[in-house]
């Protein structure tokens, strides 16, 4: 790990002033930053702790209906918060599907929404990367890149995004609480996240020194808390990055879907929301044709960036099968392996809104 | 730059000085605390062996740096027994044969330990495996762990009915 100067401000103006100087990272849980750095695929000059600035810990509903989270909170507190889980049930089984209970005690959402879009050649200082030296290549193009992106890349990066949170996040239409030097201003999470184009060093869309504070969930996404899963396919039941993730929310009416979110993770450069997929379930009936026309839009524009194509097909097929799970309805009790395809198998003929 | 942290480890109120914000909690615990039960498997927060209780609950040590945790109380395996007299996670351990080289069960059993107190497993051995899944054992004891963590979690649940009543 590089020598670094290390500072833990009292208060968030003095945090943002003191991550302004380039080269600065914020510290919060550590699971990611730490890990990064003993690796030598980040070397701040200075680490700027949050641990110490007040009102980040706060969960607090709104009068909208929404939640508005503090970026400190940490996955399991909020994975488990029985109010959050009942009304964004899917953003409970993703994080709940994310890492191992020890990084969920100590990994934290503003650390989630901020960890790096990467790959193994990211981690390795001495492949070619772009993301971590830019302009030296990249070797993932070329190289062992069966779990890279197929959408969102470019030939200058292929790494996913690799949240799973940020994906029934992103389909909820979350806002993220930003405060900087130049004062305080809000993001939509699909905004956050920037595409790597020609610059994937350029990561998000925060200035030097801004600092995630919160993360709101607006009131009307909880209309979909009946009809709400998150699914992960993974190369090993637990602990293990998605090759393919998909939230699916759907609020229904009798027979048909009035209106419909979907996001995919592990497929996309940053959390891809399918919005075209969307728009072909409203108005539409609940079922096997309806969501195999929304999976499939949901995967219009997919190409392979490597020996990848085979996950075109598997998010186009989770993505139906995320579906038809938030058509079941969601689950009362969370299952034993959250998220887990495998462990959700709806029978044919006995969802409750067909 | 020397910086100065408190710790309670163990019960134990320490102040330790600190001349680099690098050292991990695992590394402080081990090269300059002498208390090696926590182990470095990784050092990635992959495998668990390196579990503690930070504050009531478990973490990867090797994950954290020790500067960032000022004011934290940390129980290792060596603070978990009562005098002579081992923890439940510790004796169901042994009476379910849930190790066999030993490396990985000071970050099993503490691990075992914050899953009781956390208290989201209920009696399925599926939940248990699955909220058991940072810590690895390349000795593949994981049907001994899943029900060593089951017995002493009844053991537990059992003793706080009778305090209860």
């Amino acid at each position: 790990m590089n020598r670094f100067d290390y500072v833990r401000p009292a208060s968030i103006a003095e945090a943002v002033a003191a991550a302004a100087i380039p080269g600065s990272a914020f510290l919060a849980g550590g699971t990611n930053l730490v890990d990064l750095m003993k690796l030598g695929a980040l070397r701040p000059s200075r680490v700027v702790d949050i641990a110490l600035l007040p009102g980040l810990e706060d969960i607090e509903w709104l009068s909208d209906g929404g939640v508005r989270i503090g970026a400190r909170v940490c996955n399991a507190d909020l994975a488990y918060d029985a109010r959050v889980a009942r009304t964004f049930p899917a953003v409970a089984e993703a994080l709940l599907a994310t890492g191992s209970a020890q990084l969920r005690n100590a990994a934290t959402l503003g650390g989630n929404l901020m960890q790096r879009t990467r790959c193994a050649y990211f981690t390795d200082t001495a492949s070619a990367c772009n993301r971590r030296a830019p302009g030296s290549g990249c070797d993932a193009s070329g190289g062992q890149n069966r779990l890279h992106a197929v959408l969102g890349w470019s030939e200058h990066c292929i790494a996913t995004h690799p949240s799973d949170v940020c994906v029934p996040l992103v389909a909820l239409d979350a806002v993220v609480e930003v405060i900087g030097p130049a004062g305080a201003r809000e993001i939509a999470l699909d905004a956050l996240h920037l595409l790597p184009h020609h610059t994937p060093e350029r990561e998000t869309a925060l200035a030097p020194g801004e600092l995630i504070v919160a993360l709101r969930i607006p009131g009307v996404a909880a209309r979909f808390a009946g009809h709400a899963r998150f699914l992960k396919l993974r190369e090993r039941t637990s602990f293990a990055s998605a090759v393919v993730s998909a939230a699916a929310a759907l609020e229904i009416e009798g027979n048909t879907i009035r209106s419909a979110r979907i996001a995919m993770g592990g497929v996309g450069t940053k959390p891809w929301r399918a919005l075209d997929a969307e728009a072909v379930l409203a108005g539409a009936p609940p079922g096997k044709d309806s969501f195999e026309r929304a999976a499939s839009a949901a995967l219009e524009g997919a190409a392979p960036s490597g020996n990848n194509a085979f996950k075109i097909d598997l998010a186009r097929r989770l993505v139906v099968r995320a579906l038809r799970s938030a058509a079941d309805g969601t689950p009362q009790i969370m299952p034993a392996l959250p998220a887990s395809a495998f462990s959700t198998e709806s029978k044919a003929g006995e969802s409750r809104v067909a | 730059m020397t910086l100065s942290i408190g710790l309670t480890i163990n019960g134990e109120k320490r102040v330790i000085p600190l001349d680099d914000p690098r050292v991990t909690l695992l590394d402080l615990l081990r090269e300059r605390l002498a208390l090696t039960g926590a182990k470095k498997g990784c050092d990635r927060g992959q495998c668990g062996a390196c579990t503690v209780l930070v504050d009531g609950r478990r973490i990867n040590s090797c994950l954290a740096l020790a500067v960032s945790l000022d004011g934290a109380s940390v129980l290792t395996i060596e603070g978990l027994a009562d005098g002579e007299t081992l923890h439940p996670v510790q004796a169901a351990f042994i009476a379910h044969d849930g190790m066999q080289c030993g490396f990985c069960t000071p970050g099993q059993i503490m691990s075992a330990v914050g899953l009781i107190a956390e208290g989201h497993a209920g009696d399925d051995p599926e939940r248990v495996s699955e909220l058991m899944s940072g810590n690895l054992c390349r000795c593949g004891a994981y049907k001994g762990i899943t029900e060593a963590v089951l017995d002493a979690q009844r053991t537990l649940n059992a003793a706080k009915r009778k305090d209860a009543a």
